[in-house]
């Protein structure tokens, strides 16, 4: 049943993925995205990590997809805007590239031998466990990505002042 | 596989849907007529029926039978969808919602609740943060500039008043140490001082004026109902909705928002299906000294807590309706100052005070 589920909603992740950079309206690309971070969701919540799962939809598809939406609907893209087609030399070299990445990333995986099932204990991936972890064990890189953020939210209430 | 357990699920979600469509949707809209009606000095619908009590059947047929008009230029697909969207994130953020403590039937334990999950206030977060899509986007779909406004504005408003109403229920996750709806409810049945129950009101009203004031910003109440300002953009996102069911799917989901909100409420700050002072135990052993066998005193038990979370929601419904018909709505700068400038700050002080008392207590 579990095995099932993973490759339904990898196939869809997947899917929906080919469809957000093959789409020529933004709107629809910006729409499959959404959809392929629910479905990468829900493979988090098939590796019990409940808390991620729902982190990754709320930070994702509820905050950051909405203001993508936002900003493309305010652009209101006409067909012309959009332009032609990318030239064939510039997809050529897309293909070239994304191919290399693809060898780099199966090097990666390869080299994980195939592992048997675990057992996590009930405690595993809820807000506690995660929270305990982030406070002792990854104490360092989580105040660094919070140092980060301020900086981010103080440049933006910068960009935003200077106007006046 | 346990076919028992998977039916005792199938026959929980359909209840839950009777409740989002009749409770939620056919009761409220009846309601909401009969007590605007009441304060403005109406009669209010009353031919259909008796006392007008079948209003909302006619009211179903008349939008089954209207024709179904796109507008020029609209986008087919997401103007088909979006109110669906709308529909989905309000009907399944109720699977999360216990209505009554978990009780014995057969040996098995029972509760009226669908899921209990150890992440379960987020999740309800996390559905009401997807309701903003259907808003923007059956804005945008519909290719009118009315609706497109409603759509932006209640998506704006939207994020704005969700970081508040998120940073507002920290102080309770901090004092009941869970996120499982269950686990707050039962962390509120202690007595204060012998006769006070500790409640989220209780240890956390601020929270509370935060989370109900944010509360009616996300189900696009009056007073903030900005996106659907009647008087200045027609009805706001679903302007060229007015044709059909997809127009009363907006409606349902607006009520059954409602209700998802007053149980939220209901659950965080007003101790969910709990009697103050009396625990789920006391209660089943009262009806087995009655002299009732053990599955009857479960079964009266469970239908008794139904009856307790269901008033408690009904009075925050009751408000919704009541703040709609008695206070004028916000200009839209009032609104973002109000959440930003206003709740957030006050949201934080919350949570900074609530860490203070608890490392002294």
């Amino acid at each position: 049943m579990e095995t099932m589920l993973f490759y339904f909603f990898a196939f869809v992740a997947v899917a929906t993925a080919l469809l957000v950079i093959t789409r020529r309206n933004p709107i629809h690309s910006a729409l499959w995205l959404v959809l392929c971070f629910f479905s990468l969701a829900a493979v988090y919540v098939l590796l019990s990590a409940h808390f991620i799962a729902i982190i990754q939809i709320m930070v994702y598809v509820g905050a950051i997809m909405v203001l993508v939406l936002f900003v493309i609907m305010l652009l209101n893209l006409s067909e012309k805007e959009l332009g032609d087609a990318k030239p064939t030399v510039l997809k050529f070299c897309g293909v070239i590239l994304s191919g290399i990445f693809m060898v780099l990333l199966a090097d990666g995986v390869k080299v994980l031998a195939p592992q048997a099932a675990v057992s996590v204990d009930e405690k595993f991936g809820t807000a506690e466990m995660l929270g305990r972890l982030l406070f002792t064990d990854y104490l360092l890189p989580f105040e660094i990505a919070s140092l980060l953020l301020l900086t981010a939210m103080i440049g933006a209430v910068v960009l935003a002042k200077k106007r006046r | 596989m346990d076919w028992i357990g998977l039916g005792i699920i199938v026959a929980k979600i359909v209840f839950f849907l009777l409740v989002g469509f009749t409770a939620a949707g056919y009761v409220m809209n009846l309601a909401e007529r009969k007590i605007s009606a009441f304060m403005q000095d109406r009669l209010g619908p009353n031919r259909v029926g008796f006392w007008g009590l079948l209003q909302p059947v006619a009211d179903i047929i008349k939008l089954f039978f209207k024709e179904d008009v796109v507008t020029d230029r609209a986008s087919k697909v997401i103007y088909f969808v979006a109110p669906m969207i709308i529909a989905f994130t309000a009907l399944s953020a109720l699977a999360v919602i216990p209505l009554t403590d978990v009780l014995t039937f057969f040996g098995r334990g029972m509760a009226i609740q669908i899921a209990n999950l150890n992440v379960g206030i987020l999740f309800i977060f996390a559905i009401a943060s997807l309701g903003t899509y259907g808003a923007v986007l059956s804005g945008w779909a519909g290719n009118s500039k009315y609706s497109f406004l409603g759509g932006l504005r209640s998506s704006a408003q939207m994020i704005s008043y969700e970081v508040s109403m998120g940073l507002s229920i920290i102080g309770i996750l901090m004092i009941f140490e869970s996120l499982r709806l269950n686990d707050i409810i039962l962390g509120q049945s202690p007595l204060l001082w012998g006769f006070l129950p500790k409640w989220g009101i209780v240890v956390q009203p601020l929270a509370f004026i935060i989370f109900l004031t944010a509360a009616f910003a996300e189900t696009n109440r009056v007073p903030f109902d900005l996106q659907e300002a009647d008087a200045e953009l027609v009805a706001g996102f679903h302007t060229e909705f007015s044709n059909s069911m997809k127009f009363g799917m907006f409606f349902m989901a607006e009520y059954i928002n409602m209700f998802t909100s007053s149980a939220v409420i209901v659950i965080l700050f007003f101790g969910g299906w709990q009697i103050p002072g009396i625990s789920t135990a006391e209660i089943v052993s009262f009806f087995i000294s009655l002299g009732a066998s053990e599955f009857f005193a479960s079964l009266f038990t469970i239908l008794l807590q139904l009856g307790v979370t269901f008033a408690k929601i009904a009075f925050f419904m009751f408000l919704f309706v009541w703040v709609r018909w008695t206070i004028p709505r916000f200009r839209y700068d009032q609104l973002m100052n109000l959440g930003w400038k206003g709740l957030l700050p006050l949201a934080i002080l919350n949570i900074l005070a609530t860490g203070l008392v608890m490392v002294i207590i």
